[in-house]
């Protein structure tokens, strides 16, 4: 038994890697399910720790984002090298890295692997799919590697759990040595003076003292985020200095910024130097290849990915609903209990109205989660996501995005919630918070409900063509009628709008330096069960944990809103009478009751705070051809579409439990009046009112988890202020043009 | 010699990188990604709809828009 001197603290270790090497099944395989998650302060990346306990010692395991190089130019790609440098305030000082490579693809993997060891940080290099570069009638030295790079060098394959109990081994001794290593120089003389002479000017300014990693990229990275944050201690002289520098070291034939790749890849040249015994500048070709002469076919490609999503669509909406029938059956269990025990009253109605609403309301969006990071964990583990990306490029061009965003704004169609989170697989930043944006835009399920109920409440059934099917259709033939017409057009107008908005959001609030499309596309493989099962939990986790909670707490809000201040001790009452009567023997009393109870229901929530609102919105919604019974109906259907259903069921004292398909409500609509005796609801009425709904915010799950998944209460509120307005907009010319055609 | 742009290749075609124009985000990505004076690429082939096309690099295969690939001049290996 050896004796291990007590560590004092959790020692911080932070995991990196090149995109495709593995990063996350390796992080899975040390940690486990130890994980929790959080946001680094305003930025969008998602900061993932794990606790490792080996041998004593307690290891903090902090998850990067997979990246190919540390030449941070945007505040997200900041936050590695913060946290490398020790300057991120939740984690402090880091101990250890350990880089994971691709050792079929080490010569470019080592680029990022001279950036870490330029900070001088203890490391340790994680060679997986070591069993790929076995297979390859090659011979590879490793002890020469190990002998060049100076560091412990671990080869692996994460995917089948090797290597984990070597890595936990070799950081165990790196904590407890704690060697200081040297840091890797590869620049050559004039750019070290370079530096010394921009260290020397910086001590003459208010910045604090530098680290020689982030005196290099004040020098490297032209306008990059070390400069921009440095040129505010220094003021604005310091630019010039450093553009002074820059051009000092271009006569010594450094030119910045192609001396850092030059110097790195040359390094990385000599590393990999007669560690093979067979040198080959371009991969022969490989069974990849082949498949990719398949997958990304002009028309077999393509074939198979629309047969794909079509299978995504129909999965998240076919296949989660009977788990999502499941849920309501819970929650309506758990209601039942609650009824039985306790008498009606404000308690009651809280915890069925709000908590467990609210718990269900959460619950519901997970199958629909699970079954979609089902498939974008597969395609993502097997390779076949970025092919994905690759053949939907030119489409969403359209948008001013990039094929990556293609899956988030399809699944948008089925449902908001999962689709924004599904834009994660968007590495681009602007792309990803752009796309989050829209994706609301897209005609989730939510609102066919909406659609359906005014298009067949108003729009006339008027065959608008036929197409002859012989005996294959009922009446020999296909009718494409106008209500069809009317909700196809309505699924189209969030997708013609999503266009110039993503546009423009491009050239306003994510205006810049264009990023590059520059995309690996990784070899094929099969994909590891372990691996998509852990992202499958880790997004459902991430969700419940961190959205959940958002969604639950404006549940609650909403459900006050909607009860207060009102007087419901009269409601309470019938509610209580009605429970104590025999449905069989007292139905003619039940009945007499239940009317009563749907006119003060209805005048409870006219009078509540959400009804007043809707009162108070009647001016403004009035030039959209809407009484203040739809305006209390869209304040709120707040939290998700769907709900003004059965708020206008309430409105129009039918009870709240009225469907798209009720005859009654249909023709309470068509009965409303205004004051004066005419008709609230004609066509031009109905549209305005889908076309709001189609463009509209009204879903507070969709806008807690852009909270989430931006990190930011700023682009929460944009969402919800931009899509309003636009709805009101293009409610208001459906309504104003439409009645032009009435009269 | 007669150089080329990248996207000028014909499918299969090898050609020696001889220079990456520019010094903005773009140029700096393509060299970190390892896109270098000297270096062989190979054109694999295009996405359906014309572009990006896909080259292959020190070994591994990289997708590129036409703005990207048009930045990078080649010398043809026959």
């Amino acid at each position: 038994m050896t004796t291990t001197p007590p560590v004092t603290r959790t020692s911080q270790v932070a995991l990196i890697g090149n995109p495709n090497t593995g990063k996350s099944t390796l992080f899975n395989n040390l940690a486990g399910l130890n994980t929790r998650t959080g946001n680094y302060p305003g930025v969008t990346v998602e900061k993932k720790v794990g606790r490792i306990h080996w041998d004593g010692i307690e290891i903090d395991l902090i998850d990067l984002p997979g990246t190919y190089s540390l030449s941070p130019r945007t505040p997200d790609e900041m936050v590695s090298v913060d946290v490398l440098m020790g300057h991120a305030p939740s984690i402090g000082e880091i101990d250890a890295v350990v880089c994971i490579a691709d050792s079929t693809n080490l010569e470019r993997n080592l680029y990022l692997v001279s950036q870490i060891l330029d900070m001088g940080i203890p490391t340790i290099l994680v060679l997986n799919m070591w069993d790929a570069l076995k297979e390859r009638k090659d011979e590879f030295n490793l002890a020469d590697l190990r002998e060049r790079l100076g560091i412990p060098v671990i080869p692996a394959v994460a995917r089948k759990g090797t290597g984990s109990k070597e890595i936990k081994e070799a950081l165990a001794t790196l904590l407890r040595d704690k060697p200081k290593p040297k840091r890797l120089n590869v620049f050559p003389a004039p750019f070290n003076a370079a530096m010394e002479k921009v260290r020397g000017r910086l001590a003459e300014t208010k910045s604090r003292p530098l680290a020689e990693y982030e005196i290099e990229r004040l020098i490297l990275d032209v306008n990059g985020s070390v400069e921009r944050r440095c040129l505010t201690h220094t003021g604005p002289d310091f630019a010039e200095f450093l553009a002074s520098v820059r051009q000092e070291l271009a006569e010594q034939n450094c030119i910045v910024p192609r001396i850092e790749s030059e110097c790195r890849y040359q390094w990385a040249k000599s590393i990999m130097s007669g560690l093979f015994t067979r040198d080959d500048a371009v991969k022969p070709r490989s069974i990849s290849d082949r498949i990719d002469g398949l997958l990304t076919h002009n028309v077999f490609g393509l074939i198979v990915f629309f047969g794909l999503m079509f299978l995504i669509i129909q999965t998240i909406i076919t296949w989660a609903d009977p788990f999502m029938g499941w849920c309501e059956f819970g929650q309506e269990t758990v209601a039942g209990w609650i009824e039985a025990s306790l008498a009606p009253g404000p308690l009651r109605s809280l915890l069925i109205d709000g908590v467990i609403a609210g718990v269900g309301g959460v619950l519901i969006f997970l199958p629909q989660i699970v079954f979609l990071f089902l498939f974008i964990s597969v395609m993502e583990d097997c390779g076949y996501m970025s092919r994905a990306a690759l053949m939907m490029d030119r489409f969403m061009r359209l948008f001013g995005l990039s094929g990556k965003s293609f899956l988030p704004l399809m699944s948008s169609f089925a449902c908001a919630v999962p689709g924004v989170m599904a834009a994660r697989v968007v590495e681009n930043q602007r792309d990803r918070i752009v796309t989050m944006l829209i994706a609301p835009l897209m005609s989730c399920t939510a609102r066919f409900p909406v659609y359906w109920l005014l298009t067949m409440t108003f729009v006339p059934s008027v065959v608008l063509f036929s197409i002859p099917m012989g005996g294959l259709a009922e009446g020999g033939g296909w009718d494409f009628t106008l209500p069809a017409l009317v909700i196809f057009l309505m699924h189209l107008v969030g997708v013609v709008v999503a266009i110039p908005v993503a546009f423009l959001l491009k050239k306003t609030a994510f205006k810049g330096e264009a990023s590059p499309f520059v995309m690996e596309l990784p070899d094929y493989k099969w994909p590891s069960i372990r691996t998509v099962a852990f992202r499958v939990y880790d997004r459902a986790k991430a969700f419940v944990v961190r959205a959940g909670t958002l969604i639950f707490a404006a549940t609650l809000v909403i459900w006050a809103a909607g009860y207060f201040p009102g007087d419901h001790a009269v409601q309470h009452e019938l509610e209580a009478r009605m429970e104590s009567l025999d449905e069989e023997t007292d139905s003619e009393q039940l009945a007499a009751l239940e009317e009563e109870h749907q006119e003060i229901s209805a005048r409870l929530i006219e009078t509540s705070f959400l009804g007043k609102a809707g009162h108070f919105i009647e001016p403004a919604v009035r030039p959209l051809g809407w009484d203040w019974k739809i305006g209390v109906g869209v304040v709120a259907s707040f939290p998700a579409r769907e709900v003004i259903i059965a708020t206008l069921g309430t409105i129009y004292s039918l009870g709240g439990d009225v469907d798209e398909e009720d005859e009654g409500l249909r023709g309470a609509l068509r009965e409303s009046t205004w004051p004066d005796g005419s008709k609230v609801f004609n066509i031009p009425v109905a549209l305005s009112i889908m076309v709001f709904f189609a463009l509209c915010a009204q879903c507070v799950s969709t806008l807690m988890v852009i909270r989430r998944e931006t990190n930011s209460w700023g682009w929460t509120i944009f969402s919800f202020s931009y899509m309003t307005i636009l709805a009101y907009i293009a409610a208001f010319f459906t309504y104003q043009i439409g009645m032009l055609f009435v009269a | 010699m007669n150089q080329l742009k990248l996207d000028q290749l014909a499918k299969g075609q090898r050609g020696r990188i001889c220079k990456v124009e520019g010094e903005d985000g773009i140029a700096i990505r393509l060299m970190e990604m390892g896109l270098m004076n000297g270096e062989v690429v190979e054109y694999v082939g295009c996405a359906p709809f014309g572009q990006p096309s896909t080259y292959l690099t020190r070994g591994f295969r990289l997708a590129l828009r036409p703005e990207e690939s048009r930045r990078i001049e080649i010398e043809p290996i026959s």
